[in-house]
């Protein structure tokens, strides 16, 4: 047999690999590197951390290949990158970057307002965000081979990652109680493929690895959504809009792993120095919200 | 029946110890020193080497892992495999059990993962039927070279090694635990009881 590439179990394998761990916002090669020192499973390269986007307003688009390229020569590990939502071309040029994972990302102004990317189309393998199980396996169906709980990014405010999740999670609870002849006004109710519900309701969970994401700025909120049941954390600007980014990174990984252990927990969130400023999400004005970016 | 422990510290351990108990093993999610205590296996999954190694570091594994290794079975797959090596031709934390040399990410970045059919005699041992083994390779390390008492188990069409063995040590570039095939984790099962 000849060897088969960008299979779907090759995609969605990757992100397996990477549960149980932190994946890191970074912005330069230098912050790639603490990262990596720090433990992080992969990093995400973009240009602004979604705290200075949220600060300077604009267009936010995908980050200059050049400095793509310079965070993939710094580190072993993988890298990925963000296009806006439903700009395929920024998805294509990314695959020739050779990223190991795009994010099509609400982070991002979003280029199209009715549709994602055909995920389908692509070798490199995608993570999207979701509020829900409607949208996460809409995105699933457009082929997604990773799902984000989307949180409130930049806010440093773990409350809209808690509300995703347990959302998601929550549905899924429901979804395996109810009897199979349901779960059709179901895919109704909640726009979602009726054969990817039946997946997940035999399996339990999503068809695919779940992290949560946004707002996520100290080790107890990691292990707080660990707790919740996904499958591992991104960080966006809790690190690196810290006092400290080098020793929260590590503390923020090691509290992902040991996450049911409360000594532990209690151990690396000692002596961190300044957290992220915050910003409450209850605070912002609807127009303002990244979560609710995505169709 | 076999107590088999699963270095859960990062990666795809989840995967590993559901194979496990589809063969009836009883298993546990090793994480501390002390989680070794009772086993008489241990697979360390896939994941990132790099990660996998800075925590076994920062809580005090990587003696503790090196004398489990001298006395009982492990198997490393992917970043385990890699974490088993002497070397692997960069600075990072290694156990240093296995006479095997690796190159990480040896095939590139994720656009080159593959899946690929391989001829496995040693499977023979679980399978007597010899059936190709589907193999599954993720950013994957390649096994450079085996030296002192390590043997090569599988390799490529082209040679390049991507499974080895050295007494009670076993090591796979691919990943068993993201297929239903569950004949490494036999043989493994069988390494691990045997005296």
């Amino acid at each position: 047999m000849e060897q088969q590439k960008a299979t779907f179990a090759v995609k969605a394998g990757l992100a397996q690999m990477l549960k149980g761990g932190v994946i890191m916002d970074v912005v330069t090669p230098e912050h790639a590197k603490i990262a990596e020192e720090a433990g992080a499973c992969a990093v995400m390269a973009l240009e602004r951390v979604p705290a200075d986007i949220r600060a300077s307003g604009g267009v936010a688009r995908m980050s200059d290949p050049e400095l793509i390229i310079k965070i993939k020569e710094s580190v072993t590990i993988p890298v990925m990158a963000k296009c806006r939502i439903g700009h395929f071309v920024e998805a294509q040029i990314l695959q020739a970057l050779e990223v190991d994972y795009i994010d099509e990302s609400e982070v991002l102004t979003p280029a199209d307002e009715a549709h994602h990317i055909n995920k389908h189309d692509f070798t490199v393998p995608f993570v999207c965000g979701c509020r829900n199980l409607g949208e996460a396996l809409r995105r699933v169906g457009e082929g997604a081979a990773m799902i984000r709980t989307k949180g409130e990014a930049g806010t440093g405010d773990v409350v809209e990652a808690v509300r995703h999740a347990r959302s998601v999670l929550g549905e899924i609870r429901k979804l395996q109680n109810m009897p199979e002849e349901e779960v059709m006004a179901l895919a109704k109710e909640l726009g979602a493929p009726y054969e990817l519900l039946l997946e997940t309701k035999r399996l339990g969970r999503l068809p695919v690895v779940n992290f949560a994401a946004g707002g996520i700025a100290t080790p107890a909120d990691a292990a707080l959504m660990m707790q919740l049941g996904v499958d591992g954390v991104f960080v966006g600007s809790g690190i690196f809009k810290s006092g400290d980014p080098a020793k929260r990174a590590a503390a923020i990984v090691k509290a992902t792993t040991h996450y049911q252990d409360a000594a532990i927990l209690a151990e690396v969130s000692r002596n961190l120095g300044e957290p992220m400023v915050g910003r409450q999400v209850s605070s912002i004005p609807d127009a303002d919200l990244i979560a609710t970016r995505g169709w | 029946m076999a107590r088999i422990g699963v270095l859960a510290l990062q990666g795809a351990f989840l995967e590993h110890i559901q194979a496990l108990r589809r063969l009836g093993a009883e298993t546990r999610e090793v994480r501390l020193p002390a989680h070794l205590a009772g086993l008489d296996g241990l697979i360390i999954p896939g994941g990132e080497s790099t990660t996998i190694g800075k925590l076994a570091v920062a809580y005090d594994l990587m003696d503790p892992l090196r004398d489990f290794g001298q006395t009982h079975a492990i198997w490393g797959t992917c970043a385990g495999a890699i974490f088993l090596s002497r070397d692997a031709r960069r600075h990072q934390p290694l156990l240093r059990l296995m006479d095997i040399t690796v190159e990480r990410n040896a095939f590139g970045s994720q656009v080159n993962s593959f899946e690929i059919d391989l001829d496995v005699p040693a499977l023979h041992m679980v399978d007597p039927e010899g059936k190709p083994y589907h193999a599954i390779f993720i950013r994957a390390p390649l096994i450079e070279s085996v030296a002192g008492k390590a043997e090569v188990l599988a390799s490529l069409p082209d040679g390049q090694i991507v499974a080895a063995r050295e007494g009670r040590l076993l090591a796979t570039s691919f990943h068993p635990e993201l297929t239903r095939d569950d004949r490494f984790h036999q043989l493994f099962m069988e390494m691990a009881k045997s005296d």
